[in-house]
């Protein structure tokens, strides 16, 4: 019924699918039109954490321990409660330093040590390879399930065929191919995917939908639901004590041990870390995962073990393997579709964990291990090479062919043996090593280097002895004896029993002597010694990163010679020089500066660059890269790395410490200045808030004062009310007009105010002007002149803010005027380059004194109003702002006694200045 | 012989409604829109008491209090001070100046009337009229 | 932006909860023979108590608080 190439298709025409999504994913991000910015993508993601051992094997798990597979949830479950402050801090820190794996993240809390960057590889190199190979394996073996169903029902015992002929062994290398196309597309200081991360929701979600579609069928298609489904299965007795045999199948311990192992390796598996840490785009996104990705977990679990009940109640018991069960039990009703289903099911959860997993891994093998080993090696010159972004992408890739390699080959090696069953839990136990120093470096400034070496190397060791190699001697790839009268015959060193300890099961004993020696050293070397500058310096900015707003910024001081052009070229060997020249722009216009030529090599400059190299080659390399630039020497690099060695750590710390002095002197007179400038600021804002408050208070009395007046006063003669009830009106009106023009001043001051430019005769906004105001001015008895020539040019600017300007000019004029024979003349005169603007009153005059001040906010010639309407003191103040925006000039020229001659100019279009204005 | 009382406000609509208060309490009212004024007619003709403004053109309130107190004649004279600025340095400087009393702008008629009377130790003023 | 402050707390004390929920010795008193609904009860138990811890953080996330 189903045939090899049918299943085939189906698989490669699938892994088609996940191409194209990728694809999709990256054209929509390189478009600014991001597909996975939001949190919803964000934990289907987070999912990525149910691999085909969740969907294969906790059914298998199920079959054999009652509910004993749900503390593998449960663990990361509770872990997300906490992730408000542990997951919210690695994004953070990682963002800021641009980490892009979770041995760089470590290397770089411990003074950017290489060689802590390059033990965490190794561990998790070790550690994930067999687990990437138990996916293949699931691969491969539900192919064979599928294909053989109904002759070989006990499945998962696929005899090994040559490679040519393994159809694993071509998603492996279709695997290869996504990844290195998706996931080295380019070198990027940030080291997102956003293809990549869209393929791995998308796969999230098929798992999710096969398998509830399996369970939905098993409970009610089989079966009349769960009432039928757990009475049937309490009848028959080996199930019966299956479900009751304790509350935690059995174990407390082990139910503990497993839920904190699990807790652990939600942050620490290096794929959750690419996909939580490395791929996030926003940290916002993190609330919501908080309880959506729980409750993906939950849905995937409502059917695990009414699925394994269904299948050891429908096969024959030791007939078929209950790992199989989601998809023989489709199988064996016939249900082809929904095998097929669960099927593609099964290759999601697969796909998806090997390609995040090969991603990040083949990340900490470039830049954690071969980079700083490439580096240091002289004769290769790779320091003096002028483009190393070509070589940097051809190590990626060389690693993630490696990766896949090693996966499959310790899949076509292991087969069925124990090694690769138990590999699950093998696997969170080594990445469990990295808490400690993960955990300990987030909120414990006193960790150090050596301590996070020591604990972590010892933690290993034991695992690899209590763990790993016993699993090897399980499939006997070692001595059996090994495992039963410990290593040389010696009873105390029997390595799941260590020290004669027993009574636990082989992952607690190992997770309980693991960590015993691990944290137990890392505090204890950590306290033995003082931390060096670095780790000081280091160990600040990653515990109290949620109290460093600025990103980057001030963190480190910088002292030392180099050209932005030799930093760009710098960058541009890392990243390409087309990319890093953009990165440059970028940087430039987030500092609001015009152009790459008019920067400085600052320390902030210096930063950004450092930071953008650790996106390629991992933080601690950056750092000497950069060294060797910004001395110019060439020797810079091995003197650097004699350092990180330590050989030479005296020199080191009397240079830190030398730094660090002068570090502090230039903080100290930033920060001095700063402060000045703060306090200036303050004073200006005080001042403006108090006169503020003045012009407001004013009219304020005056209306409470007569509105009291009239409330106590019923009798007053109504020609009194009437004059009273009008100064209330029109203070009330004084106070709307200054409220208006305080807000229109602060928008046009912080550039919220909108302009509407468009082409102006000035003569037609000077008529509309005049005769708005032509009853004022006849009321009051002033005459109006204008002379306002033919054929003038035309001005761009918004029409209305113009307009008010002239209003105010005018209407000011009208209040400069007290003699009986007063006179306004208002002129435009074209000059070469601007139009400009006067009105001339024959009024008092602004004395010398005065004229600086008008245009000043609330300044007003306070005698010359006396007994007038008074303006708000901001007319002139918005008036010389409209016109400043328009790059032109607003002033005054005045005899006290004869008068006063406002002016302002506009530029014309085709001026210089109009010209880069626009 | 009435309480005559100096008003120094430069605020036209503020000055006649304080004016048309103190008149209706019974007292002779002269005013002043400036500093020089004030002084002006302080000594010509002694206040019992001077409602003063703080911001006034020229001459500010401050300086038109200190001069005040410097001249012996008006020596019995209640100064209040008016302002609407409200700072509490604004107090101290003119009670330090030898102002009586303050009061914040805006402010409720009555509380002004209450205050002048204590001010005037007429703690029992009969209502207005 | 996310405050590390009251909500991060009552997170870390949901935390707690769940841990004293999840393990031994109040996972045993749900152990045993006990049926609910034809279920068995520690199963039942794990899962409400799993679904409840659900909704407590997405309360706790999606409330706006003042």
């Amino acid at each position: 019924m189903l045939t090899g190439a049918l299943i085939v298709v189906i698989s490669f025409a699938y892994v088609g699918l996940l191409f194209a999504i990728a694809y999709y994913g990256d054209k929509r991000a390189d478009s600014g039109r991001s597909i996975i910015a939001n949190p919803y993508i964000y934990t289907l993601s987070l999912a990525v954490y149910c691999t085909s051992w969740t969907f294969y094997g906790s059914v298998g798990r199920a079959a054999t321990t009652g509910i004993g597979f749900l503390p593998i949830y449960l663990g990361p479950t509770l872990m997300a409660a906490l992730w408000w402050y542990v997951l919210l801090k690695m994004v953070r820190i990682s963002k800021a330093h641009r980490i892009t794996s979770i041995a760089d993240f470590i290397g770089s809390r411990y003074g950017k040590s290489h060689l802590l960057g390059g033990l965490v590889t190794i561990i998790a190199v070790l550690g994930i390879v067999p687990y990437i190979a138990l996916q293949l394996k699931a691969i491969s073996a539900s192919f064979t399930t599928i294909l053989q169903y109904p002759n070989t029902l006990v499945s998962f015992t696929s005899e090994t065929m040559p490679f040519v002929q393994d159809n694993t062994f071509y998603v492996a290398m279709l695997l290869a191919a996504f990844t290195i196309l998706f996931g080295t597309r380019h070198l990027d200081a940030t080291e997102r995917h956003e293809g990549l991360v869209a393929a791995i929701a998308f796969e999230s979600v098929v798992k999710l939908v096969a398998f509830i579609a399996v369970g939905l069928f098993v409970t009610f298609g089989m079966f009349d639901g769960f009432d039928d489904l757990f009475s049937k299965a309490a009848a028959v007795p080996e199930l019966n004590a299956l479900l009751v045999q304790g509350g935690a199948g059995g174990n407390y311990t082990t139910w503990a041990s497993l839920t904190v192992l699990s807790m652990l390796a939600i942050i620490l598996l290096p794929r959750q870390f690419q996909v939580a840490v490395v791929e996030n785009v926003n940290e916002r996104h993190l609330n919501k995962a908080i309880w959506l990705f729980p409750l993906y977990l939950f849905a995937i679990n409502i059917f695990v073990l009414p699925i394994a009940l269904g299948g050891m109640m429908h096969f024959p018991a030791g007939t078929v393997d209950a790992d199989t069960f989601v998809l023989t039990l489709p199988l064996s009703e016939q249900k082809t579709w929904l095998a097929l289903l669960a099927f593609v099911g099964g290759l999601s959860a697969s796909t998806g964990m090997v390609i995040v997993e090969t991603i990040a891994l083949s990340t900490m093998v470039c830049n954690d291990l071969v980079m700083p080993i490439l580096l240091r090696w002289k004769f290769l010159g790779l320091t003096e090479r002028a483009d190393l972004s070509n070589l940097l992408l051809a190590i990626r890739r060389s690693a993630i062919v490696l990766v896949l390699a090693l996966g499959y080959g310790y899949f076509y090696l292991a087969g069925e043996a124990y090694a690769l069953v138990s590999i699950g839990l093998i696997s969170f136990s080594a990445v469990a090593q990295f808490a400690p120093a993960m955990l300990g470096g987030l909120f414990w400034k006193g960790g150090t280097r050596l301590g996070a070496l020591y604990g972590l190397s010892a933690g290993f060791l034991v695992w690899l002895y209590s763990l790993l190699l016993p699993s090897f001697a399980k499939s006997g790839w070692l001595p059996i004896t090994f495992l039963t009268e410990g290593i040389f015959g010696i009873d105390l060193l029997k390595p799941q029993q260590l020290l004669g300890l027993q009574g636990m099961d082989e992952i607690t004993h190992c997770l309980f002597w693991s960590m015993i020696v691990n944290v137990g050293l890392y505090v204890s070397v950590s306290l033995w010694r003082r931390p060096t500058a670095a780790e000081h310096s280091q160990a600040n900015l990653f515990v109290d990163v949620l109290r460093h707003v600025a990103a980057g910024s001030g963190s480190r001081f910088w002292r030392g010679s180099a050209t932005v052009a030799d930093l760009q070229t710098l960058l541009g060997r890392f990243i390409g020089p087309e990319r890093a020249s953009e990165s440059f722009a970028a940087y430039a216009r987030s500092q609001g500066i015009n152009g790459v030529e008019q920067l400085t090599a600052n320390a902030v400059l210096v930063h950004y660059v450092e930071s953008q190299i650790a996106g390629s080659i991992g933080s601690a390399s950056a750092r000497d890269m950069v060294a060797s630039v910004v001395v110019e020497e060439p020797l810079a690099l091995e003197e650097v790395m004699t350092i990180i060695d330590e050989a030479s750590q005296a020199l080191a710390y009397s240079r830190q410490l030398e730094q660090k002095s002068r570090e502090l002197e230039a903080a100290t007179n930033e920060l001095r200045s700063a402060n000045q400038r703060l306090q200036e600021l303050d004073r200006l804002k005080d001042d403006f808030i108090s006169t503020v408050t003045h012009e407001l208070r004013t009219p304020l009395t005056s209306i409470r004062a007569f509105s009291e007046i009239l409330g106590d006063n019923p009798q007053l003669e109504s020609d009194q009310r009437t004059k009273f009830l009008g100064i209330i009106t029109r203070e009330s009106e004084r106070l709307t007009r200054l409220i208006n023009q305080v807000l229109d001043l602060a928008k046009i001051e912080s550039g919220a105010a909108e302009w509407h430019p468009s082409a102006l005769d000035m003569r037609e906004v000077i008529e509309d002007a005049t005769t708005a105001l032509s009853q004022i001015y006849k009321g009051r008895g002033i005459q109006l002149t204008t002379d306002l020539p033919d054929g003038l040019p035309v001005v761009y600017a918004d029409r209305d803010r113009i307009f008010q300007v002239v209003l105010n000019l005018l209407s000011n004029a009208a209040n400069f005027c007290d003699k009986p024979e007063s006179k306004v003349h208002v002129s435009v005169i074209e000059e070469d380059t601007a139009l400009r603007i006067e009105i001339s009153d024959n009024g008092i005059g602004i004395s010398a004194a005065d004229q600086n001040i008008i245009f000043e906010k609330f300044r007003q010639v306070s005698d010359a109003m006396a007994g007038k309407p008074k303006g708000s003191g901001l007319g002139l103040a918005i008036s010389r702002e409209i016109v400043q925006h328009y790059k032109g000039r607003l002033w005054v020229v005045s005899t006290p006694g004869l008068g006063s001659t406002f002016a302002f100019t506009l530029p014309l279009p085709r001026s210089k200045l109009a010209f880069l204005a626009a | 012989m009435p309480v005559h009382a100096l008003i120094v406000e430069d605020e036209e609509s503020i000055l006649l409604s304080l004016e048309f208060l103190l008149t209706q309490e019974g007292y002779s009212v002269a005013t002043a829109q400036d500093g020089a004024a004030a002084l002006k007619a302080a000594s010509a003709r002694i206040p019992d008491l001077v409602l003063l403004d703080v911001m006034l053109p020229h001459i500010d309130g401050f300086e038109v209090c200190r001069r005040m107190r410097a001249n012996p004649a008006l020596r019995n004279t209640r100064i209040m001070m008016v302002t609407a600025r409200g700072r509490e340095t604004e107090v101290e400087l003119g009670m330090a100046l030898g102002a009586d009393d303050f009061l914040t702008k805006p402010f409720s008629t009555r509380e002004l009337m209450g205050k002048i009377r204590i001010l005037l130790g007429k703690t029992t003023g009969s209502p207005p009229a | 932006m996310i405050r590390p402050t009251l909500k991060g707390q009552r997170l870390v004390a949901l935390f707690l909860l769940g841990w004293l929920m999840f393990n031994y010795p109040l996972l045993s008193l749900f152990a045993g023979n006990a049926r609910l609904w034809g279920i068995p009860l520690v199963y039942v138990y794990l899962f409400l108590a799993w679904a409840v811890l659900i909704g407590a953080m997405a309360l706790i996330i999606e409330r706006r608080d003042h």
